[in-house]
């Protein structure tokens, strides 16, 4: 019987810096048999643990096909986070994991991919662009689109710049809130799905973000000609087991750590935007 | 129509030429009368399945379209029993040979017991330490026990426990972590498993566990906490014979006769008590205990006296359409309503015998060289429930008791092809306020031209 509440203690190879107050964890298991066995899917998320304090739900950024190295990105917002904060490389972090259903990016495999991540930071898109970009022959056109409130909260800035200059490639940048330097759209990111050119039947979408933005933005890109079954969205509920059992995840019908927190677009849009759900 | 022990299966279309009354019956199981004849009759599916008494005829014309040898093992509760001849009766002074017998097994034998008020379940070595005699009496917010004078072992049908702590304890150590040199070690720590006899579960007890089981041990992790926990169990239900003013199992489909899920089943009737086994541990007992087989007329009189109890019930959950009329009340008024009584105290949750929310804790000691981690029962009555950073998703009572009721009754049958509630009851009695959970669901389920106010607010806000 396998114990998913089992701790698997992990030591930090490497702490890196992202911005002000979030870093990046590349963990390795400690265990050499526990390392070996352990694989993933890219949008797939491990229980993060620190020795007396606590565990929290942090999605692995990664590639899945270098299973011994973990990244989890991290921003200090809570009681856990705070204290993982004060780690250097060299200590030792918890995993219990993985857990939940990723991103469909081998289901995407042909298709152009259009990648939206709204607010602050969205670790579970990065790593499913940094997978699309490895294996980018695979894929068809990428579009990534980000929106921020003002340009000081665009944290990942020099990636979008990077991004932009690959081929077939393009960043969509807007900022509702912008100062003068700001040289991309102004607006809401809502807007951008307006302008995006895409070709409907090929494309997929991946966004993570305020379930607002989703609720508002998804109709935009149906109008357009994309099927609800070719979106997906990562949903962010409290966890705190991981497999289905403490109940604090649940979205309607569904327990996001389990069926989630990638959930295909008509299966949730029924519970999305209702108040309390 | 071949015959067997005066059993015979109909399909209910066919039953106008048996019996014209048994067109009315209601329930799943139970006692029905045919001219001066009382049978016990079971539903399984579209058939129905009658007891016949000793001696007594079918009209030519009706014929059964099943062989009854297949059709016994698809019987439950006291037909079934009796069609396999092993009701067994035990008078009311004998009942302590099951204490002894359990014990010398090697059981921790636990009972219904009178504690501050209540009943509560508590190692009992004999038993006088039943609640002899006691009756308790349950309406919404209130609980009271009464003495009867009677001799009755099981006169109360239950306190604010369900089975519930037997299998999912309230606080579960899940891993002990230890300080090394290198980071730590972590080491699960699985509870001693130990033989314990419940003795005086009821049916909505046994169906509340069978729920618990599914979500524990059927999903796709087997919790091994909880599965240690459960395999020690022995289970002795009581059949209800007494409805409580807070009881809707019949409406429910889940008692007051033992289905499945117990071990022994005791029906007290007056000095007498049925016993039937319903499972091979039960079997075994029931064969060191060697009773004489139950008269014909004492089973049907505790299968009578079960229907009574059932037919007394005066609160009922209507599930005809559920899921979906809950999910599509989800801005109906009476949320409000229900919000301005709820205190978000969660008791409804604590004595619920399905809830299974927990929240996972960590405890280091003082040296910070041992760190416990542990579940313990959470409620999504607490503000911390549905906390995420930067937001909650349920600040508001109206949030929690909607969340509480949609997955209780609706989003539940979604999840795991059932109803979250057994009708016990339990959450009307204890209650602080009274709200009773089949009134607010009748209400809910009857269309409003009003919205509920304050989720326009809320979304007027941009929530």
């Amino acid at each position: 019987m396998i114990n998913p509440y089992l701790i698997h203690p992990a030591t930090i190879m490497e702490k890196i810096r992202e911005a002000d107050s979030i870093h990046t964890y590349r963990l390795r298991l400690n265990d050499e048999e526990t390392r070996r066995n352990f694989r993933f899917t890219a949008g797939q998320f491990n229980m993060v643990y620190l020795f007396g304090v606590g565990e929290v739900a942090i999605s692995i950024v990664s590639d899945p096909e270098e299973p011994e190295r973990l990244d989890h990105t991290i921003r200090s917002v809570g009681r856990v986070t705070s204290a993982i904060a004060q780690l250097q490389a060299g200590e030792t972090l918890g995993i219990r994991g993985p857990f939940g259903q990723g991103w469909p990016l081998h289901a995407a495999r042909g298709h152009d991919v259009v990648i939206v991540t709204g607010g602050l930071g969205c670790a579970p898109v990065m790593g499913a662009i940094e997978y699309i970009f490895r294996r980018r022959l695979h894929y068809g056109s990428v579009k990534i689109i980000h929106g921020v409130k003002s340009p000081r909260d665009l944290v990942f800035h020099e990636r979008f710049e990077a991004w932009s200059k690959r081929p077939d490639t393009e960043v969509l940048l807007a900022s509702d809130r912008p100062d003068k330097t700001w040289r991309y759209h102004v607006g809401v990111v809502t807007e951008l799905f307006e302008r995006v050119s895409i070709d409907p039947p090929k494309t997929m979408v991946l966004m993570c973000g305020p379930e607002i933005m989703m609720r508002l933005g998804v109709p935009i890109l149906m109008r357009r000609g994309i099927p609800a079954t070719a979106i997906y969205v990562s949903l962010e509920r409290h966890m705190e087991c991981g497999v289905g059992l403490c109940g604090h995840c649940q979205m309607g019908p569904y327990f996001l750590c389990k069926e989630g927190p990638v959930m295909r677009y008509d299966l949730i849009e029924p519970w999305l935007g209702r108040v309390g759900v | 129509m071949k015959e067997m022990k005066g059993f015979v299966a109909l399909r209910d279309s066919g039953l106008g030429e048996a019996v014209a009354s048994f067109n009315s019956l209601a329930s799943q199981r139970g006692v029905c009368r045919a001219g001066f004849s009382l049978m016990t009759y079971e539903r399984i599916g579209e058939d129905l399945i009658v007891c016949l008494p000793g001696g007594s005829h079918l009209a030519p014309s009706v014929r059964s379209p099943y062989d009854v040898e297949t059709l016994v093992p698809r019987m439950r509760g006291i037909g079934a029993m009796a069609a396999a001849g092993e009701i067994g009766v035990l008078s009311r002074s004998d009942v302590q040979r099951i204490f002894d017998t359990l014990s010398s097994k090697g059981y921790r034998i636990v009972g219904p017991t009178v504690r501050d008020g209540s009943v509560m379940w508590e190692t009992i070595q004999a038993v006088s330490g039943l609640p002899i005699g006691w009756r308790d009496h349950q309406e919404p917010g209130r609980y009271r026990l009464e003495q009867s004078g009677s001799k009755d072992l099981f006169g109360v049908v239950h306190g604010p426990q369900s089975l519930k702590p037997f299998a999912f304890t309230p606080r579960e150590p899940l891993v002990q972590i230890e300080r090394s040199k290198d980071g730590f070690t972590a080491r699960p720590t699985p509870p001693r498993q130990e033989k314990v006899a419940i003795i005086g579960a009821r049916a909505c007890d046994l169906a509340g566990l069978a729920i618990q089981d599914q979500i524990f041990l059927q999903g796709e992790y087997q919790d091994t906490y909880y599965a240690t926990r459960r395999e020690g169990l022995f289970i002795i239900a009581v059949n209800c014979t007494r409805a409580l003013q807070t009881c809707f199992c019949a409406s429910m489909d889940t008692g007051p006769c033992a289905k499945n899920g117990f071990d022994l089943a005791l029906t007290e009737v007056d000095d007498q008590l049925l016993v039937q086994a319903g499972s091979e541990a039960g079997s075994d007992l029931l064969s060191v205990l060697s009773l004489s087989p139950a008269s014909q007329e004492l089973t049907r009189e505790g299968a009578l006296r079960v229907d009574a109890c059932a037919q007394s019930q005066v609160r009922r959950l209507d599930r005809t359409r559920l899921p979906q009329a809950l999910y599509d009340a989800h801005e109906h008024p009476r949320w409000d309503d229900v919000a301005a009584r709820c205190l978000a105290c969660a008791n409804c949750t604590m004595v619920c015998p399905t809830c299974f929310c927990h929240k996972v804790e960590e405890t280091p000691d003082l040296t910070r060289q041992n760190s416990a981690h542990a579940r313990l029962w959470d409620s999504c009555f607490t503000q911390a429930h549905g906390y995420i950073h930067g937001k909650n998703i349920r600040p508001t009572i109206k949030d929690r008791y909607r969340m509480w009721l949609t997955h209780k009754l609706a989003s539940w049958i979604d999840q795991f092809g059932t109803s979250g509630c057994v009708g016990c009851g339990r959450c009307i009695t204890w209650c602080p306020v009274g709200i009773d959970l089949t009134e607010e669901l009748s209400v809910l389920l009857k269309p409003s031209e009003q919205r509920s106010t304050s989720s326009r607010q809320q979304e007027a806000s941009g929530r």
